[in-house]
């Protein structure tokens, strides 16, 4: 078979002010028509740098390419020198014969124009139809991609749809011209799961449909392995290996691929286990050791938090007196304990309330009504003063390491601002302790005096916990801590975190949206839904019987990193989630439970 | 430190220290009565070997006026400029760090402050106070406060969103220190840009107010005084306003340049 799109020794560099970088160099691989090809490889690897050559999009950033050819397998059978191409025969290609998906379907879509012109002005200019004929096109398309009520959304504008429908919008622009090859970097990673199965689903279905090829560029192993026909792994700019998607997940040859495959946690994986598991790590013989070393985490059946009937609810402003219209109800009735040195995992999608339950649970915003019981204090009963120094049993970690350290200050005054904070320790003694967290994170001391912005990813989260570790907390509040990192140092922090839990003793309020990183982490799992916990109880329990609907429908959306086990072959649906805003003098039902099994709890209703 | 070095950095440190040692030093070198001393016969002359900027409509020359004005207008900008900040930063942050009912009611202050024209606001406070120049950069440095204190706000705005603010909240820090360590160093750059323009206002708010009758009085010279006194012979002697233009334009051009290089070292990412 005669490939479609040929990629012949490509070098990328970038112009810098200190001489040309290399963003990707010495990379070669083919797509045949019909053929979906992942690319995947952590932050930096230059995955997205190809497929913006193979657009020649990466001119617009700054880069050139340097070295290597290009080709694409035009419609009329003439092979196109992509590289070498005018930018007129580009704009002719770009949109029309190559389609593309990017990551965020909120900043993809221009917000002041209406559904109906995103997708006609491309069908307009390359296909040189009438204003009527593109309408009826893109009617067609929002059929195609399952958007309901499609008549009505080529009235509205992007900020009237919800981001699964927009990731659609998105798709069905670039499907439009009905393109030989689709490039879809990164379409899903900013979607809720059960968002993302439907969308991988359709985007499967299409390809079959229309017999095109799809270049998908994500980091993501457990996406590739549901899409992928082929996959090329890459790291730093370079690729590691090539091969069929069954190859690179039963059989890696290179170091890299096997290290980067265990590090990726898979669902269903820790059936028939009771406690947590460390994450595996090869190439990390530190690490390796301390997984074997570590005893299985001791766990004393004495309560630390308790949380009673919390409710949390933000006023929605409207009208011309700026009066609350209506509220939010992002928490609601939720109700949980955490024992001494165990792991609570909260989990649902985006809005469910799982994030302004850590919040109230810590008073970062304040709840309407409920209790929050630590060692023996009601949280919400103190006032300013108390409430500062009650700090010290509570520290949260974010989701953001670049976002939640200062770049202006210093990473060893950062760690002993919390110490200050208490006055704790001062002088020596507090250089002392600073560089004693330093160790415990494995950060090395001589990054005490430098800035974020020197730290990778990694390093900083480290940063970050040292930094709520500083005041030996009783409760860790994790929130998607470690969702903005890449695997392989995914697992390390979260191998840090469960060995913290082993020796200090401390728990974690664990938010995250990842399933299978849950699984491995956590004692107990609560599932949120529209600010209430519709599941709860111990972890095998919860995710190897799943009881309330919507657990189901979770657990079932989640890509499983296995190639012999794909899901989303035919189009799917979920449950849309509906609107958590109620008229002011709502009155919320309580949540009531039935229990199912010991601990595990499911709501009524 | 690639940055510091840059051609335009170079620049702008080479700018600012030359006008620094010109408002230091003139007036330790040039007898004071040189910026007054006449030269009847060379009204309005154009510039040559004896008068090298020209003079002006009384003869006095105008390159001697500049050098020995340059202490006055800087010193005039410089503190209204100070002012402004020691008012206005404090202001400002407080109100986009709380928000709420103190930023309503301060902001509707700094509101009600900005729906005048800084001149004339200037102007009343000046003629309140009382016409000397102590009084008036008091006044101009009042008169720029809100505008200081409306873009402090609203960088504390974001800057009070960010996650090391809420990190520093869960961890127990006090609001005072969030402040000080967190917020401040953050929302300096805007600060510097600001008061670089500001300071470039505040040499002509300076003119403004001295032709009414509120600031530098004459014979004395200033930058400002003396483009102002330039109006009326424009046509048939530009250069009267040339010179001072010129030295109010390199100043703000030069302090412009450091403002950039000062952001520079104070940000750690850019090392």
């Amino acid at each position: 078979m005669n490939a479609l799109v040929t990629v012949d020794h490509l070098r990328v560099e970038f112009a810098t002010d200190s001489g040309p970088v290399v963003g990707v160099e010495d990379v070669s691989f083919a797509i045949n028509p019909g053929e979906t090809v992942c690319v995947v490889g952590e932050s930096g690897s230059g995955k997205s740098v190809t497929s913006l050559s193979l657009m020649r999009l990466v001119e617009f950033g700054g880069g050139t390419i340097a070295g290597g050819t290009l080709t694409f397998v035009r419609p009329d059978g003439s092979v196109l020198d992509v590289a070498g191409a005018s930018p007129a025969v580009m704009q002719d290609v770009r949109g029309n014969e190559i389609g593309m998906i990017f990551q965020e379907p909120m900043t993809s879509l221009n917000p002041v124009f209406t559904i109906e012109r995103q997708l006609t002005d491309g069908l307009m200019l390359h296909r040189g139809l009438s204003k009527d004929a593109a309408r009826a096109r893109a009617l067609e398309m929002l059929r195609q991609v399952r958007i309901p009520e499609p008549e009505r959304r080529l009235k509205q504008y992007p900020h009237e749809l919800s981001g699964g429908m927009r990731q659609r919008v998105v798709i069905a622009m670039a499907m439009a011209c009905e393109p030989r090859l689709l490039i879809a970097d990164e379409p899903t990673t900013a979607l809720d799961v059960t968002i993302q199965a439907e969308i991988l689903a359709l985007i499967n279905r299409l390809k079959r449909e229309k017999g095109m090829a799809v270049l998908f560029i994500t980091h993501d192993m457990a996406v590739v392995a549901q899409m992928a026909d082929r996959v090329v792994v890459m790291y730093h700019g370079k690729i590691v290996e090539t091969g069929t998607v069954e190859d690179i997940f039963e059989n890696p040859k290179e170091e890299y691929t096997r290290a980067l495959l265990a590090a990726v946690p898979k669902l269903g994986e820790m059936k028939g286990k009771a406690a947590p598991e460390k994450m595996r790590l090869i190439g990390d013989e530190a690490a390796r050791a301390a997984v074997a070393a570590s005893a299985p985490m001791q766990r004393r059946s004495e309560v630390l938090l308790e949380v009673k009937h919390l409710t949390t609810r933000f006023p929605v402003k409207g009208g011309i007196l700026r009066r609350t219209v209506a509220q939010v109800h992002a928490v609601e009735d939720v109700s949980f304990t955490l024992n001494v040195g165990e792991t609570l995992a909260l989990v649902g999608e985006s809005g469910c309330g799982k994030s302004s339950c850590g919040r109230s649970i810590l008073r970062l915003i304040e709840p309407t009504s409920g209790e929050v019981w630590i060692g023996g204090r009601d949280i919400g009963a103190l006032n300013r003063q108390d409430l500062r120094r009650a700090r010290r049993d509570m520290q949260m970690v974010f989701q953001d390491p670049f976002a939640s350290l200062n770049p202006y200050r210093r990473l060893k005054d950062q760690v002993a601002e919390p110490i200050q904070n208490f006055g704790l320790a001062r002088g020596q003694e507090l250089r002392d302790r600073v560089a004693e967290i330093f160790d415990r994170v494995r950060l090395p001391r001589e990054f005490m005096s430098r800035f974020p912005h020197e730290l990778s990813g990694g390093q900083r989260q480290r940063a970050a916990i040292a930094r709520a570790l500083a005041v030996n907390p009783k409760l860790i509040v994790a929130d998607e801590a470690v969702s903005a990192l890449d695997v392989s140092v995914q697992a390390q922090v979260l191998n840090l975190m469960m060995e913290l839990q082993a020796d200090l003793g401390l728990s974690y309020l664990f938010i995250s949206h990842d399933m299978a990183v849950v699984e491995r982490v956590a004692h107990h799992v609560g599932v949120m839904y529209l600010g209430r916990i519709v599941e709860i109880g111990p972890r095998p329990s919860v995710l190897d019987n799943p009881r309330h609907p919507y657990t189901q429908q979770l657990l079932s959306a989640v890509p499983i990193a296995d190639p012999r086990k794909r899901k989303f072959k035919d189009d799917l649906s979920f449950k849309p989630i509906t609107s958590p805003i109620f008229p002011l003098g709502h009155v919320a039902a309580p949540s009531t439970y039935t229990e199912v099994g010991p601990g595990h709890l499911v709501l009524n209703g | 430190m690639k940055r510091f070095l840059s051609p335009k950095g170079l620049v702008g440190i080479i700018l600012v220290t030359l006008i620094a040692l010109v408002g230091i030093l003139a007036p330790l070198l040039i007898p004071p009565e040189a910026a007054t001393a006449m030269d009847m016969t060379a009204r309005l002359a154009p510039p040559s070997a004896n008068h090298l900027l020209g003079t002006d409509q009384l003869g006095r020359d105008i390159l001697i006026r500049v050098l020995l004005g340059s202490r006055l207008s800087l010193e005039i900008a410089v503190t209204a400029v100070m002012i402004s900040i020691v008012i206005g930063l404090p202001l400002g942050m407080v109100s986009g760090y709380f928000g709420g009912r103190i930023d309503n009611v301060l902001m509707r202050l700094v509101d009600t402050l900005l729906a005048f024209p800084a001149l004339l606001l200037a102007l009343t406070i000046s003629a309140v106070l009382g016409p000397n120049l102590q009084n008036t950069i008091i006044a101009i440095g009042v008169a720029f406060t809100p505008y200081l204190a409306r873009i402090v706000r609203g960088e504390a705005l974001r800057v009070a969103q960010m996650p090391y603010v809420e990190a520093a909240r869960a961890a127990g820090t006090t609001d005072l220190f969030i402040l000080s360590r967190h917020v401040l160093p953050n929302i300096l750059p805007a600060i510097i840009v600001q008061a670089t323009i500001s300071l470039a206002f505040a040499i002509l708010a300076e003119a403004g107010l001295s032709f009414l009758g509120l600031g530098t009085q004459p014979p004395a010279a200033s930058w400002g005084l003396m483009i102002q006194a330039s109006r009326d012979y424009l046509e048939r002697a530009p250069w009267t306003a040339l010179a001072p233009g010129a030295a109010v334009a390199l100043t703000v051009l030069g302090l412009n340049m450091f403002g950039d290089v000062l952001r520079d070292i104070l940000d750690p990412r850019s090392k």
